[in-house]
């Protein structure tokens, strides 16, 4: 632990501070230490005052996306020592976010866009627990299942230059949702969630730049729900012409 | 200070409160609910259970067979009234998630696919791949969206319960944004916050498992039951104590020590079987106790692997080829290669113990009711009397949605007939407790947060682990107890309101100073071995003549700052009376895993 590296912390405290400022800080590291427990460190033996999100330490719970050298990464897995070349680590709060404090970003949107896509299985005819389960072959899940791996670390908004541009974009992760859903075999609710995957700030407001998947931690692949969503809605306004070519509501 | 009224309010947004929830919704629209965390829900610890959620499904399998399996594998210390409840609703529990779109893997003909699990004599543990705490908490937080009468409050962090003449009559909180004190009057509580592992350095919890909930109730008057039992289990990763799940033994992962020996065979769980072809209760399928209670004894015997992040056992998948360890595993090849610098393809991974879970919790009964009227609690903060003294894994899961669910039903009952009390009555002691939060906040003592939590979780780690004996515990009693005295002498560095995670971690600090203590004092008082809780120098063996009960823990009234005094309860037996647990070649019914 003799060895240290320089970290940029970007901080700011909304009662006394106007705008974000820079601190400094020396932190020991042997091979393990991830980024996560440098701010921990720093916290517990620098400066108490420091703010930011963290639990699992182990990329699951997708609390502690920060921005590490400009890249959207999790704390809990990037490592000091992939940063010796570059000789130091700047570390602020999640782009495209509004800042609370120091490091923790105001997810309000990203949560407020998956909670809007009707994010459950909607079933046209619910069957009775009695009745047991439904059948669903692993081929089946394994069309939707990297697309429910989605932690919500909002890692893919922090990259997305659409999502920078314009908030009410849905963005990758609840696009992502939607698509999982659509995607299952038990799921009866496509009509409905191709009303906001259609809409404005939906699939097609995406320019496919594609970082949304390079930085995501879990290998989601958001920008292929993207795509298969923009698929689906082409097909979905065929098919509307196809049925009634006089008016595309409610095909 | 901010007042909100609700008809439920529960506090914690995990697999039990989002279950809860969900339940209350259902049992009366009606109903205002309010769901209030410290963190958003998909956060909450349950996202990191990897290895499944137990309920019987199989033809040969019988939910009398998960009965003794659950009693026997808390050394006779459940409620047996409760085990049959829990296993005759553990599965309708576990297809309700699969009707509400849990991702469950399957066998080829598309049914629901089960695995092994340690201490169950059948193959009756429902898997999401290794991720199934994951995609159980993202599963009831995504349905969870669908009643309108659920509220939430994310990142409000609950400090206080509010009781008036006699009643639980809502929570306090802290709105963590703004730092604003939060009066929530209810007709119902639910307490559903979780474990408490942060009590100990070298754990497999996240940051957030601070036993909050079980503090809060303790703090008003409700007992703390069987604390002592704190499970370790068996595979860590050294250093970070990150979880690697009991599936991978499940899968035919075998535990071998620094000679490459098969040293669970030594310590009753043998014979030996064939790597890959695990037999179940047998070897790495024995329970968490015993194949932690075993690495204890390698260590005395200078028989562990050497690492930079301290000693270790080898848990070796190798033999499971990478096509398995993919299809069933790849979370933990994933964490191995992240953590610990191994791909379980090619090297076996180090581990040791951890401590995971609290057997013991706040006090309820059967049906989830405190001894306060209108309080309830489930899940891994709660004693519900499921786990004895020594839970088998995947039962945690199954019981986040079986009492869960009771909960959220038995307080829309208790909501439906209630009145609220009005939030003028509870003004005082709020402001009562306000006023104490904000001295903490702007405390300038010489003792800091930090300092005091790593003090405490070493000593928990050095005298509450998988051995204990008096002379340690007793040490530990008293070096609480001086924490607690430097405690009210804290000083924080940051007084500021907004997002000040300072003052928030000195008072999780100061709740688990509390739990640690019940604990200690717990531990102390239950002179005998029985599972978790294992006293080899001076009572090495179970004593049912006096200690066939529960400890409570509660406050000492007239001096809240005292140790807590403990009481004892009787366990409730039914159909199984006290016997040997058997596991390995003493178990002559068992059959390999198919």
């Amino acid at each position: 632990m003799s060895q240290t590296i320089r970290i940029q912390l970007e901080r700011y405290r909304p009662e006394e501070d106007s705008e974000p400022w820079q601190q400094t800080v020396e932190v020991p590291y042997h091979r393990d230490t991830s980024v996560l427990d440098a701010l921990n460190y720093i916290k517990d033996h620098v400066d108490p005052s420091l703010s930011y999100r963290w639990s699992c330490r182990m990329a699951i719970c997708g609390s502690c996306g920060v921005m590490i050298n400009d890249e959207p990464r999790l704390g809990c897995k990037t490592f000091l020592r992939e940063y010796l070349d570059a000789g130091e680590l700047r570390v602020r709060a999640m782009d495209n976010f509004p800042i609370e404090r120091d490091l923790i970003a105001d997810i309000g949107g990203l949560v407020g866009h998956i909670e809007s896509v009707d994010p459950f299985l909607i079933v046209d005819a619910e069957r009775p627990l009695s009745e047991g389960e439904n059948l669903q072959t692993p081929l089946q899940l394994e069309r939707y299942e990297a697309f429910s791996e989605c932690i919500n670390c909002g890692l893919c908004y922090a990259a997305c230059p659409q999502f920078g541009r314009n908030p009410q974009f849905l963005g990758p992760a609840a696009i992502t949702l939607a698509q999982r859903y659509n995607l299952d075999s038990r799921d009866d609710g496509t009509p409905r969630r191709l009303a906001y995957l259609n809409a404005e700030e939906g699939v097609w407001s995406c320019t496919f730049v594609g970082y949304c998947s390079e930085v995501c931690p879990k290998a989601v692949d958001p920008a292929a729900a993207i795509n298969q969503g923009k698929v689906s809605s082409t097909l979905d306004f065929v098919q509307r012409r196809a049925v009634d070519p006089v008016s595309t509501e409610d095909g | 200070m901010q007042s909100r009224q609700t008809d439920i309010v529960i506090i914690g947004g995990g697999g039990a409160g989002l279950r809860a929830a969900i339940a209350a919704a259902e049992a009366n629209p009606s109903l205002h609910i309010t769901l209030v965390s410290k963190v958003y829900p998909m956060r909450s610890h349950t996202v990191a259970a990897e290895g499944g959620c137990a309920g019987v499904v199989q033809d040969h399998d019988s939910t009398q067979d998960h009965f003794e399996d659950t009693v026997s594998g808390g050394d006779w210390l459940c409620d047996q009234d409760v085990v049959e409840y829990f296993v005759e609703h553990a599965t309708e529990e576990n297809l309700q998630l699969e009707h509400w779109g849990c991702p469950w893997s399957r066998k080829p003909s598309g049914h629901v696919n089960v695995r092994a699990f340690g201490g169950m004599r059948t193959e009756r543990t429902w898997f999401a791949a290794d991720k199934s705490g994951f995609h159980i908490l993202h599963t009831l937080f995504q349905t969870s969206l669908k009643y309108p009468s659920i509220h939430r409050c994310d990142e409000f962090f609950c400090t206080d319960l509010l009781v008036e003449a006699g009643r639980c009559a809502g929570v306090q909180a802290i709105e963590m944004r703004t730092g604003d004190h939060v009066l929530i009057s209810a007709k119902a509580v639910i307490i559903a916050t979780g474990g408490a592992a942060r009590v100990y350095r070298h754990n497999t919890n996240g940051g957030i498992v601070t036993g909050d909930g079980m503090a809060m109730a303790y703090r008003q008057g409700v007992p703390l039951r069987d604390m002592e039992f704190v499970q370790y289990h068996p595979t860590g990763l050294p250093g970070s104590g990150i979880l690697i799940t009991e599936a991978a033994r499940g899968e035919g992962g075998v535990l071998t020590n620094r000679d490459g020996y098969r040293y669970l065979q030594d310590y009753g769980l043998g014979p030996e079987t064939p790597p890959g072809s695990p037999k179940n209760k047998t070897m790495e399928l024995g329970p968490r106790d015993k194949v932690s209670q075993a690495f204890w004894h390698e260590m005395q015997k200078g028989r562990l692997v050497e690492t930079d992040q301290g000693d270790a056992v080898n848990l070796d998948l190798r033999h499971l080829g990478e096509k398995r360890i993919n299809e069933r595993l790849p979370f933990i090849r994933s964490l191995a290669q992240t953590y610990a610098g191994v791909d379980p393809v090619t090297a076996p991974i180090p581990v040791r113990p951890a401590a995971h879970y609290t057997m013991g919790g706040i006090q309820t009964d059967s049906r989830t009711q405190t001894r306060l009227p209108g309080l309830f609690a489930a899940g891994e903060c709660a004693s519900v009397g499921l786990h004895g003294a020594n839970r088998l894994g995947s039962n945690s899961l199954a019981e986040l949605s079986v009492f869960g669910r009771v909960a959220g039903e038995q307080a829309a009952q208790f909501a439906a007939q209630a009145d609220l009390v009005s939030a003028a009555a509870l003004e005082a002691q709020a402001a009562e407790h306000c006023s104490r939060w904000e001295a903490l906040r702007t405390a300038n003592g010489p003792e800091r947060t930090s300092e005091i939590r790593d003090a405490m979780v070493n000593i928990m780690d050095r005298c509450i682990g998988i051995y204990r004996n008096e002379p340690d515990m007793r040490s530990a009693g008293e070096e609480l107890a001086e924490l607690k005295l430097r405690y009210r002498e804290i000083g924080l560095a940051d007084d500021s309101r907004a997002f000040n995670t300072e003052w928030l971690y000195a008072i999780e600090l100061g709740f688990l100073l509390d739990v640690a203590e019940a604990m200690t004092h717990a531990a102390l008082a239950r002179r005998e071995s029985r599972g978790s809780h294992q006293r080899a120098d001076d009572y090495p063996d179970r004593d049912d003549t006096r200690f066939l009960k529960h400890s409570l823990a509660s406050v000492e009234r007239a001096n809240p700052e005292s140790a807590p005094t403990i009481d004892w309860q009787d366990v409730v037996i039914t159909r199984s009376p006290p016997a040997v647990r058997r596991y390995g070649g003493q178990d002559t019914s068992l059959k390999e895993v198919s």
